[in-house]
């Protein structure tokens, strides 16, 4: 491309002028709090903000010996990598079926009803499994009408949890399932067709022509989450939890809005937060060389 | 297409399936005939998807109070500023990336991407808004986010996938990059930044965190907010609550169907948007991928 001598060096500042902007916001929004991340390693004073008296690790050696935070590790990488596991077979196997329905009407009706959800804020979808799941809810309605007895979804430690992940996948798999059939309509049928000319069963047609065609898409998917191995999901668990389930509800990023924000416990909170951004950056970094050797996929 | 048979394999497929979708929008009818019912039908039971002893009491308390409006009103406000400005700063940062021979456009695409890896986390970042005296102001709301990377990325994708001749065309003429960049490209960004522009739409409508740390007077909340606030505290401020119908009205509501009324509600621009988000979603996920 020679477009700058077409157009003239004399009016390539303009480019410039159009970055200030985003630039001048991204500097003071993003790398001021990266900066900001110091106080960890201080102790906090309102009056002094960024630049408090030195700490060193005592806010980290502190941190570290709460058996109510390390709680929350466990807790966090449980959640997390069950939501993980799957939030992939779940939207895999949903659009390996849908991709084997005839009527293509049908298919967009399906397609249009289960990503609802997902555009939903996590505050709606609290209220609404509040709602179904309490205990005069719809759902233990349903299970006391089967003769079986009332689960307690919310409110017992060993059931929450699962509660946790399952209706995050709930919610969320339409997202993937639509993406794994973006994945498909790009197959070529006439594979398909020549397999049913060999004598190929439906099963056999899946088994070696649409997973193996769908895995370039399945490994970039579930690299691309790696990175979220530390992300519960904030907005979910805070809005359906409860002192009685933090024993095995309470997660990482709970737990630092409790300390940093209502407790006001800055140092500490910030300290929380940098182990979890290292801990995430080197996953996000690591999952996004995986997925450009894997599948070859570059963001930039 | 030929026509196919039906088999028996098929139709479980397409009666399992469909039970599956059903599925997610089951919850929502269940929540839209709760708020349409009277208090004792529902605590009684008797409510499935259909409202039971049909009445809007909910709603007109919901109208009456004004609070939910107010909170209303302040999402909407944040919703046309948010996103307008998320806009102008995405196109004006995508632009200038999208040319491969900017020079320092590896070191400015990185400065970038840096934050999409990195951020200092919740806590910096709210004493920092504090510190700039932001607190209780929208701007709170909407300054942080102002740049959002991801979609910028998508947005500059898009653009290196124009044709260049007509860009040159328009150097050819003598139009400066501004001019260019007004009068050549914008009119060829319709789908990218409806896609774009209707992610912001669903993000700042329904994040509620920001409203929770930033305002301090609970008047100022912003609706998803507001709506959090209500999953704890609703049975409270209904009991405490001295307007001067309040009792006719509470013969026919509770705090359930209350709260069903406001969640509906507070859910129905994400329903209105949907057909629209639903079109332009894919076609920003293919936008957002594989491009070298």
């Amino acid at each position: 491309m020679k477009k700058n001598k077409k157009q003239g060096a004399a009016s390539l500042w303009q480019y410039y002028a159009m970055l200030v902007p985003g630039v001048i916001l991204t500097f003071i929004f993003s790398y001021i709090p990266l900066y900001g991340i110091i106080i960890a390693f201080e102790k906090y004073n309102v009056g002094m903000g960024f630049s408090s008296p030195w700490a060193g690790l005592e806010n980290f050696r502190y941190l570290f010996s709460q058996p109510t935070f390390t709680r929350t590790i466990w807790n966090t990488l449980f959640i997390a990598v069950w939501k993980l596991a799957l939030g992939v077979i779940v939207p895999v196997t949903v659009a390996v079926l849908l991709n084997e329905m005839i009527s293509d009407r049908l298919k967009r009706i399906y397609q249009t009803l289960i990503y609802i959800p997902n555009f939903l804020s996590w505050v709606i979808m609290a209220g609404v499994l509040m709602d179904i799941l309490g205990s005069d809810g719809a759902i233990n309605g349903i299970l006391n009408a089967l003769g079986l007895q009332s689960v307690n979804f919310l409110g017992s430690a060993k059931v929450f949890p699962w509660t946790m992940i399952f209706s995050d996948v709930w919610k969320g798999f339409g997202y993937g399932t639509v993406v794994y059939l973006a994945a498909l309509t790009g197959i070529d049928v006439s594979l398909y067709e020549s397999a049913k000319l060999d004598g190929a069963t439906r099963w056999q047609q899946i088994k070696s022509i649409t997973i193996p065609l769908l895995m370039p898409t399945i490994i970039l998917m579930t690299v691309l989450s790696l990175g979220n191995v530390l992300n519960a999901g904030f907005d979910q668990i805070y809005n359906l939890y409860s002192p009685a389930v933090w024993e095995t509800g309470d997660v990482i990023d709970t737990y630092v809005y409790r300390l940093g924000i209502q407790q006001a416990q800055y140092s500490v909170g910030a300290a929380v937060g940098l182990f979890k951004s290292v801990v995430s950056a080197i996953l996000v970094v690591t999952s996004y060389v995986l997925a450009d050797k894997l599948a070859g996929y570059r963001i930039l | 297409m030929e026509k196919k048979k039906y088999s028996v394999f098929d139709i479980i497929l397409a009666i399992g399936l469909g039970i599956l979708c059903v599925t997610c929008v089951l919850p929502f009818v269940h929540l839209l005939a709760v708020s349409f019912s009277s208090s004792s039908a529902v605590a009684a039971g008797k409510v499935g998807f259909i409202p039971v002893e049909f009445t809007a009491a909910s709603y007109e308390y919901v109208i009456s109070g004004g609070r939910f409006l107010r909170a209303m009103a302040i999402s909407v406000e944040r919703v046309i500023l948010g996103t307008s400005l998320n806009i102008v700063l995405m196109v004006l940062t995508a632009y200038p990336l999208a040319k491969a021979d900017l020079p320092g456009r590896g070191f400015l695409s990185g400065f970038f991407v840096v934050t999409m890896l990195i951020s200092g986390g919740m806590i910096p970042t709210y004493l920092l808004v504090s510190g700039l005296g932001l607190k209780d102001t929208i701007w709170s709301l909407i300054l942080p986010g102002a740049l959002p990377v991801y979609n910028m990325i998508i947005l500059m994708n898009f653009i290196r996938g124009l044709p260049h001749e007509l860009e040159e065309a328009a150097w050819v003429d003598g139009a400066s990059p501004f001019q260019t960049l007004i009068h050549v490209i914008l009119p060829l960004l319709g789908p990218s930044l409806a896609t774009v522009g209707l992610f912001s739409i669903v993000g700042h409508w329904n994040d509620w965190f920001a409203g929770m740390i930033y305002m301090s007077e609970p008047l100022n909340y912003p609706l998803q907010t507001y709506l959090q606030t209500l999953l704890v505290d609703f049975e409270q401020l209904l009991q405490s609550d001295s307007s001067a119908n309040i009792m006719e009205i509470l013969s026919k509501m509770n705090a359930r169907t209350g709260r069903a009324a406001q969640l509906f509600l507070g859910a129905l621009p994400i329903m209105c948007v949907y057909p629209f988000l639903q079109r332009y979603f894919t076609k920003g996920l293919t936008l957002g991928s594989v491009k070298g």
